[in-house]
């Protein structure tokens, strides 16, 4: 069997054991559904409630893209400042580290006392998804190769030419991996501030479903809703690793087949 | 552009002491003219890439000078490594300088594939440069220091970590290429060999602090080949430059 079918093979394997074994328990012991639903009934509530959900979904995905697109601007644009000036670095990067190191789950709350509750849980993405791309931003523009730099200086290039023509696209690779954690962390960050709004009682993304859900006992419809906040957590997953593979597959040691 | 055996460049006197404490060069004075291939050779941490460097302005001099008799000219530099972009072609890469100096971009094209052909790499222009060989990569280096047509070409043991063929075949090139285009080089090198083989004239530095030991000339007639890497003379002149090293490096010869 090839390399490749068994990558995506045997998780396909695993998976189907699983679910059949979850099913076989949820039989055999007679669970009832409020306890724990089997995996025929969390797929009929996805169907009967995927309207539903499908739209709090999106509201869900909105939040994570708006939070991603700020952080990787926020992320960057920090970066790219700090690695002009020494100074501003100085004075500002130990307060981006507090913000990374203080746990959303407990900024959460007091950001929705004085955001309005969209704008907080935006905030919340935000403050959770900038920090990678930055530290990793920051890393990629001082790992410049010296020679490169030194090669730059004696062709007398502007700060401006040494900025676009050598350290972003040699930063390129680090600021990519930083993005695709800053991906997974933005639905992270929007799925917690909703959950800390839900119990305000207010909001419609999917996170807000699951709290409610809770509340009433809909065992069921927790599970979908669940089933599809991780479908989409992969989907990001996925699509900002193609992203990055497509910009470095030509170049990059890291996206570049090893020949043997 | 300064008269074939003028002066081009001069340092006088010159001393570099780093922040470290270490002094890599102490009085060191050296002048090239125009269209002549000079070596400075030395052991490693002889300062004599801290020269190089100062020369091509990427450093500045504790104390002493570098004049240019007729102004500072373009300079082309060639690192011991490719140093290439590896996010960018061949081409791309042998471009930058002409780019960062805001030339056109048909004028640019077109110099780069001369640069290029020069170097023998025409066909690699959309290579990238992890696609090519060692001895490759440095000939793209090569075409990037020609390509603004400098006066004035400063190699930093450029050959250094190349295998034996590659280098000597580098080594022809490379005075292919001088003879054809008439520049002046100032070429680094811990090799005898190799200095003896490419120069008019060899520096020899001694270590810690670097100051010039003897100045050397090697008056065998170009163009030189394998014939003359093979040739009694060859042999005499290596004899000599390396007695005069291992005397600069403290130790009896």
């Amino acid at each position: 069997m090839s390399e490749r079918a068994l990558r995506v093979g045997l998780p396909i394997l695993v998976l189907v054991l699983v679910v059949l074994a979850w099913h076989t328990a949820v039989r055999v012991l007679a669970i009832p559904p409020y306890v724990l639903p089997g995996p025929g009934l969390v797929l009929t509530t996805l169907i009967a409630d995927g309207g539903l959900l499908w739209h709090s979904l999106l509201v869900t995905l909105a939040t994570t893209f708006e939070g991603f697109v700020l952080a990787a601007i926020g992320g960057i644009g920090l970066a790219v400042l700090f690695s002009q000036s020494r100074l501003v670095e100085y004075s500002l990067y130990p307060y981006a580290v507090i913000l990374q190191v203080t746990p959303i789950v407990a900024i959460a709350p007091l950001l929705l006392i004085y955001l309005p509750q969209p704008l907080a849980v935006l905030a919340c993405a935000w403050i959770v998804a900038f920090f990678p791309v930055l530290a990793n931003t920051t890393l990629g523009l001082a790992s410049v190769d010296h020679n490169l730099i030194a090669l730059f200086e004696l062709y007398k290039a502007s700060r401006w030419q040494l900025l676009w023509n050598l350290k972003l696209p040699a930063a390129l690779p680090q600021m990519l991996a930083g993005l695709r954690i800053a991906g997974g962390l933005s639905l992270i960050g929007a799925v917690v501030a909703e959950i800390a709004a839900g119990s305000a009682g207010a909001g419609s993304g999917l996170a807000y479903r699951i709290a409610e859900s809770g509340y009433r006992l809909n065992i069921p419809r927790m599970f979908a809703a669940l089933l599809l906040l991780s479908l989409a957590g992969i989907a990001i997953f996925f699509v900002l690793s193609a992203v990055s593979h497509l910009a470095l597959r030509r170049w990059h040691e890291s996206a570049v087949k090893r020949e043997r | 552009m300064t008269a074939p055996g003028s002066e081009i460049v001069a340092l006088r006197n010159v001393g570099k002491t780093f922040d470290s404490g270490i002094t890599a060069l102490d009085d060191f004075t050296l002048h090239v003219r125009a269209g002549e291939f000079v070596s400075l050779l030395g052991p490693s941490g002889c300062g004599k890439s801290t020269a190089l460097r100062i020369i091509a302005g990427l450093s500045a001099p504790s104390v002493g000078a570098v004049e240019w008799p007729d102004g500072a000219g373009k300079i082309g530099f060639v690192f011991q490594e490719p140093t290439l972009m590896p996010w960018a072609d061949i081409a791309a890469n042998v471009r930058l300088p002409l780019k960062l100096a805001h030339a056109g971009e048909a004028q640019a094209r077109a110099a780069a594939r001369q640069a290029l052909e020069h170097v023998g790499l025409a066909e690699f222009a959309t290579a990238f440069p992890r696609e090519l060989s060692g001895g490759m990569k440095m000939r793209a280096s090569i075409a990037r220091a020609l390509v603004t047509e400098p006066h004035l070409l400063l190699m930093d043991e450029p050959f250094a970590a190349l295998d034996e063929i590659t280098r000597f075949k580098l080594n022809n090139d490379l005075l292919g290429l001088w003879q054809a285009l008439r520049r002046t080089v100032i070429f680094v090198t811990h090799s005898v060999f190799e200095s003896v083989y490419l120069s008019q004239r060899i520096v020899v530095m001694t270590p810690r602090p670097g100051r010039v030991f003897a100045d050397i000339a090697i008056p065998a007639p170009y163009p030189r080949d394998e014939r003359f890497r093979t040739s009694a003379d060859y042999a005499g002149y290596c004899r000599t430059v390396s007695e005069a090293l291992g005397q600069a490096m403290g130790g009896a010869p």
